[in-house]
């Protein structure tokens, strides 16, 4: 009995009851007429797609930046080396590599003039940072349009300039990283090997970074900054590192989402990314001021699990489309429920 | 005098969840009579003034014994607004204006002067208009009384922190009620002039018939207003007094003199000490409220020094300031060598460590776990606890060797917890105390300053507290600066003494000095405009 209450402790009333939530979506769906091997791939596929962008909130809840809702600019990032990536018609796993080796100071750059600018608003970095990425959004809407792209696969057919709204990487390198290793089970449900490996690869290393010299300082920053101080740590260049190691994740991850799902989405695309991130991290367990490798998993299993399973297993019982509204309702009160939780000491 | 005196203090007593702060107290004050209550810090003033105020904080920690009464009545006020329906008026240490009013209206606030309008017919008399001209009439009456220039349609943030104290007073003085004011050292903010304006205006005060309770450190002051004296020690009355009858020698003596002969002296005799290993010169440090001026200090190589002084007075930014934690300026030469100011990671690495007297905001990560909490300066500053990964590659924490460092403090130091793996939060402050020390102590510092150790914990964490800080300077001969607001516990360990007084060094005294002589430096009077 004691045992039962220290796991519901450890584990939180929350988790166990999402996770009760989902396992009776699962039964329930062969009832209604939902396949659960198509489910199961379902939700694998989505784990897949979306944990490096959940991983990217790990390093700048650690070090007290809070989560990054400025997430889109990492995507960003990664928008930009997807598109250059395509523009240069370099196809299979050395497309998707160049696109994140394009990424990648992109992001950098981007990152370090972001910590700049949290560092100068101390306390209020979520909401700083939430208009940070809807802003840099509503800037690259400009930018998507008069960027020199000159690719036919990416441009406007009438125009013969400006990126559209939609591109496919279908003929490049859709699933060059999923397909390595993956094998199929049967007609609807196949193992996206090559994803979780990277994924999986992504997470020790930053689970290896948070045990290093800095990544214990960065914890430390996070958890008392005066403390960190008058230990000899520098706040201000730990927050900087945070963020910077944040957008870049961002920057892969949206590379990750867009070799699985087969389109880059521009414009309006990355607008409200930061969001299922964030809630999913929460789901898993952290808070605004800690979160671990174990929330990420956890949490975008739980996450993508519910988004996936709960619009078609209800779209089905009630016969009408409402999977957007659910997920809305699902994301967003996660978000309010996380933000409004206070830590509360155990006695 | 005869006749009923305006405050009778009886055997009034309290504590705080069994930690006795006042007892016994009784004294009565006449009309138009100024009582100068004074005492260390911590000898049970403020406790005092809020019980007599009636301060939600005593209730709800049990009451009070005794009884006072008020013009031979008993009183028993149960919230502030009561005390101020009696005619008792208070002016705190910290400032209750608002900054964006004028002087008048924080003088006349909630009893402005209002007159009638047709609102008020169908809304009640909440909706009268505000007469600015009386209330402009009313303030100025007010600070006329106190015989001070006031512009009173100032706005408070723009004035100067004197002015401040004088809108306060003001205030008190325009309540018609008032007969009993309590000033909580009202001129330690003031400059030298101002004060003397202030004690002017506290005698024509008291010939209006207001009775006043000054609370000061400045005994000179005390000397020269007051009609009656009250000191106050350890929660009891020592001395009732009158200025004619007493000097500030004896005031002093006993404020700070416990029973001397009890208090462990230290062996501090006949200890040899090595060469001068710190020195200190025109040290300023910028830290709020401890603001340092000018420090000159040299300390020897292997003593436990004790730096001294009431609170405020600037002592704790002198090992804030030289650990980097506030700006500040001047030379630091430890071991010949300088320490760059301004630069936490300097004296660090220099093998100079501190614990702070901010234990929970500087000294803890509450969150982390107790081993976390002594390696992390160690690990950061030293790059110890590491472990080398794929050949050198990396170097990741090694988390055997923490819990190893953690539980030999934890037996060494008897913490008492669950584990090394607990988290500090959860932890009482004695025990919390001894983690901040041995964090300082896994950096093996050569110099250790010690911020008020034994703030804030209970007795037997305060033994054992001070004697780990005297085994390791006996056995280790590490070189300890310890700075405290209890002058006894200094001069039970340490050998020689600096009292700091506005910022600056007042004298360095051996720990077996008298304590009269602790006590003149302290209140910054000389031992000859004692003698007086």
């Amino acid at each position: 009995m004691k045992d039962i209450k220290n796991f519901i402790e450890d584990v939180g009333w929350p988790r166990i009851l999402i996770a009760l939530f989902l396992l009776s979506l699962f039964v329930l769906a062969p009832f209604v007429g939902v396949r659960l091997d198509a489910s199961i791939n379902d939700t694998l596929v989505r784990f897949g797609m979306n944990g490096v962008m959940v991983l990217a909130m790990v390093p700048m809840v650690q070090s007290g930046c809070g989560l990054n809702f400025g997430l889109p600019l990492g995507i960003i990032a990664g928008l930009l080396g997807a598109v250059t990536s395509v523009e240069l018609e370099v196809t299979g796993l050395t497309g998707v590599l160049t696109a994140m080796l394009i990424a990648s100071p992109i992001a950098v750059i981007l990152g370090w003039c972001y910590g700049l600018l949290l560092n100068k608003v101390k306390g209020s970095e979520m909401m700083i940072a939430t208009y940070v990425g809807f802003s840099s959004v509503a800037l690259m809407c400009i930018m998507w349009l008069v960027l020199p792209y000159k690719s036919p696969n990416m441009v406007w057919g009438y125009a013969g300039k400006g990126l559209r709204t939609t591109i496919s990487v279908e003929a490049f390198w859709q699933n060059a990283i999923s397909s390595i290793g993956a094998f199929r089970i049967n007609e609807f449900l196949a193992f996206p090997t090559g994803m979780f490996l990277f994924f999986l690869l992504l997470c020790a290393l930053m689970s290896l970074f948070m045990r290093t010299r800095t990544g214990t300082a960065m914890t430390i920053v996070g958890s008392n900054p005066d403390y960190a101080r008058a230990s000899g740590v520098n706040i201000d260049k730990m927050r900087t590192l945070s963020v910077v190691l944040s957008t870049w994740m961002g920057a892969i991850g949206i590379i990750m989402y867009e070799q699985c799902f087969g389109f880059v989405q521009l414009y309006m695309g990355p607008f409200y990314m930061a969001f299922p991130a964030v809630a999913a991290i929460l789901i898993g367990g952290a808070s605004v001021k800690k979160a671990s490798i174990a929330n990420v998993i956890v949490g975008t299993i739980l996450f993508q699990g519910i988004l996936t399973m709960t619009p078609s297993v209800i779209n089905s019982m009630i016969q009408t489309d409402m999977s957007e509204v659910i997920r809305i309702i699902v994301s967003n009160g996660m978000i309010l429920y996380a933000l409004t939780r206070a830590t509360k000491v155990r006695s | 005098m005869g006749g009923e005196p305006l405050l009778r203090v009886e055997q009034v007593g309290k504590a705080y969840f069994g930690n006795r702060v006042l007892k016994n107290i009784s004294f009565s004050l006449n009309k138009g009579r100024i009582l100068g209550l004074v005492g260390e810090n911590g000898a049970g003033k403020s406790t005092l003034m809020n019980i007599l105020f009636g301060m939600n904080v005593i209730a709800e920690t049990g009451g009070y014994e005794g009884k006072f009464y008020i013009n031979g009545r008993e009183a028993n006020f149960h919230s502030p607004n009561d005390a101020l329906e009696a005619g008792i008026g208070m002016v705190h240490q910290e400032f209750s204006l608002i900054p964006g009013f004028s002087v008048t209206e924080n003088i006349v606030l909630n009893r402005e002067s209002l007159v009638y309008n047709p609102l008020v017919e169908a809304f009640g008399d909440r909706l009268k208009t505000l007469d600015r001209a009386d209330m402009k009439r009313r303030a100025g009456e007010a600070i006329r009384k106190l015989n001070f220039s006031l512009d009173s349609e100032t706005l408070i943030s723009e004035l100067p922190v004197g002015h401040k104290e004088f809108t306060e007073i003001a205030r008190e003085i325009d309540k018609s009620k008032t007969q009993l004011l309590v000033l909580d050292e009202p001129t330690a903010v003031l400059t030298e002039s101002e004060a003397e304006i202030l004690l002017d205006s506290m005698r024509r005060l008291a010939k209006n018939g207001i009775a006043i309770i000054f609370i000061s450190h400045r005994l000179r002051e005390v000397m020269e207003v007051c009609d009656d004296i009250v000191v106050l020690r350890d929660g009891e009355v020592v001395l009732t007094t009158e200025p004619s009858k007493t000097s500030v020698r004896e005031i002093a003596s006993s404020m700070v003199g416990r029973n001397i002969e009890k208090a462990a002296q230290g062996d501090a005799e006949g200890r040899k000490f090595g060469r001068e290993i710190l020195r200190i010169r025109n040290l300023w440090v910028d830290m709020p409220g401890e603001t340092v001026r000018s420090v000159d200090l040299d300390i020897k190589e292997g003593e436990i020094f004790g730096i001294g002084g009431l609170a405020g007075q600037g002592k704790l930014g002198i090992s804030n300031g030289i650990m980097g934690l506030y700006a500040s300026g001047g030379s630091v030469e430890f071991d010949s060598k300088t320490v760059q100011l301004n630069n936490p990671n300097s004296p660090l690495s220099m093998g100079i460590s501190s614990v702070s007297e901010d234990r929970r905001g500087v000294g803890l990560l509450l969150d982390e776990s107790i081993a976390w909490n002594i390696i992390f300066t160690s690990l950061q500053n030293q790059k110890r606890f590491l472990k080398s990964l794929c050949g050198g590659l990396v170097k990741v924490r090694d988390d055997s060797a923490i819990l190893d460092c953690a539980r030999k403090y934890i037996q060494e130091l008897e913490i008492k917890c669950v584990g090394p793996g607990q988290r500090v939060r959860e932890l009482s402050g004695g025990n919390q105390q001894k983690i901040c020390l041995a964090k300082a102590f896994e950096t093996h510092p050569r110099l250790l300053f010690v911020s008020e150790p034994t703030r804030g914990i209970d007795v037997g964490a305060k033994k054992v507290v001070l004697d780990t800080l005297k085994k390791y300077n006996r056995e280790l001969g590490m070189t300890i600066v310890m700075i405290s607001s209890e002058l006894e516990e200094l001069r039970s360990i340490c050998d020689r003494i600096a009292i700091i007084d506005k910022g600056t060094v007042v004298g360095i005294k051996s720990a077996s000095a008298s304590s009269e002589e602790f006590g003149y430096l302290m209140l910054g009077t000389s031992e000859e405009a004692a003698n007086r």
